[in-house]
């Protein structure tokens, strides 16, 4: 393992003003991640503008591990639209497709029903208990653009972490051996 | 500099950039096809029309469905999601889509069709609106792309009506 005692070597070999430069690339790498999500988020309207598709419900159109891409918007919530919904007491958001929308004339609040594509039934039965309806505040974003696979790597790495801390681990030496 | 892994680092990040801009492409054409589609919807029967226990009208229709969404397809095209959804206003509400039927198109070949179907979603009010209810037939399509934007567009069909009595 010659390039791991390289690294090593090169690690050693580090003097202050060394360490304090590549601690500012790191601060630099991760601020504008953090930069570019809430651009994101500024931009779409959506507290969650990528989301991962974690299920079968929605095939074929979408498979596990695609990308979709939200947004927010003050337009009225219309039928056929795919959106993302947080259900109370549930952590894991969905993502279906609205079939019946009815919007109150008096308050303007709109009674939505969705279902997933793949699935036999609506999802009266994903809902709170006693919940038939779901509203404005549940909904966190309607679905505009897709991008198939990308998901993977989330999905991949949040079911197996041991990957998740090599390729970190992995990331932090390449950083660390950088001349 | 020309190290094993700046190089495999380099060969990546060019590779991932390509397919990006390819997938931007791929999306973008679709911005060029114009389709024209074209659809007809008749009302054969009602099977039933009643006042459920809760109050709530309920309708159950026969339809003929038929519909030419050919010129949606593209090179980008995955599916096409199409459904028919009843619309009308009532006291209360400015506005009640229900979803009467929905169907996946996988194809261009299978684009092109006509069925003869009940309801496959129940025709529920909320409230007791609907004797006598005129109501828009609109077929709603969403084309799913194999990646990057979806689009989705109607037909709105008008002039139906629903029967002054229960039956």
């Amino acid at each position: 393992m010659k390039f791991i005692v390289e690294i090593l070597n090169s690690i050693r070999s580090l003097n202050v003003r060394q360490l304090l430069s590549q601690a500012i690339t790191i601060g630099l790498i991760m601020s504008t991640a953090l930069m570019i999500w809430k651009g994101l988020i500024c931009v779409s309207g959506s507290e969650s503008p990528a989301v991962v598709v974690l299920s079968e419900s929605m095939e074929p159109g979408f498979q596990r591990g695609d990308m979709l891409f939200l947004r927010m918007t003050e337009e009225p919530i219309r039928t056929g639209e795919i959106v993302v919904y947080n259900v109370d007491g549930r952590s894991i958001p969905i993502v279906h497709r609205v079939i019946k929308v009815h919007e109150h004339r008096d308050t303007g609040e709109v009674d939505v029903l969705t279902k997933g594509d793949n699935n036999l039934a609506d999802d009266r039965s994903l809902y709170a208990h006693r919940q038939l309806w779901l509203h404005r505040h549940h909904i966190v974003g309607r679905a505009v653009g897709f991008l198939p696979y990308v998901g993977w790597v989330t999905l991949i790495m949040s079911e197996m972490p041991v990957i998740k801390y090599l390729v970190i681990g992995a990331l932090g030496l390449f950083v660390m051996a950088k001349d | 500099m020309h190290t094993f892994w700046y190089r495999a680092n380099a060969v990546l990040t060019f590779a991932v950039t390509i397919l990006a801009v390819i997938c931007g492409m791929a999306s973008l054409s679709d911005n060029f096809n114009f389709p024209s589609p074209h659809a007809h919807v008749q009302v054969l029967n009602i099977n039933w029309f009643q006042k459920q226990p809760n109050g709530n009208d309920e309708v159950s229709l026969t339809l003929n469905i038929s519909a030419d969404l050919q010129s949606m397809f593209t090179w980008n095209t995955k599916q096409v999601f199409v459904f028919l959804a009843a619309e009308y206003e009532s006291p209360q509400n400015s506005l009640n889509q229900v979803s009467l039927w929905d169907g996946i198109i996988p194809s261009k070949e299978h684009a092109k069709f006509s069925i003869h179907t009940t309801n496959k979603y129940r025709f529920v009010d909320q409230g007791n609106n609907l004797r006598g209810k005129a109501f828009n037939l609109t077929l709603h399509w969403h084309v799913m792309p194999k990646t990057g934007k979806m689009f989705a567009d109607k037909i709105v069909m008008t002039g139906y009506r629903l029967p002054e009595d229960y039956r």
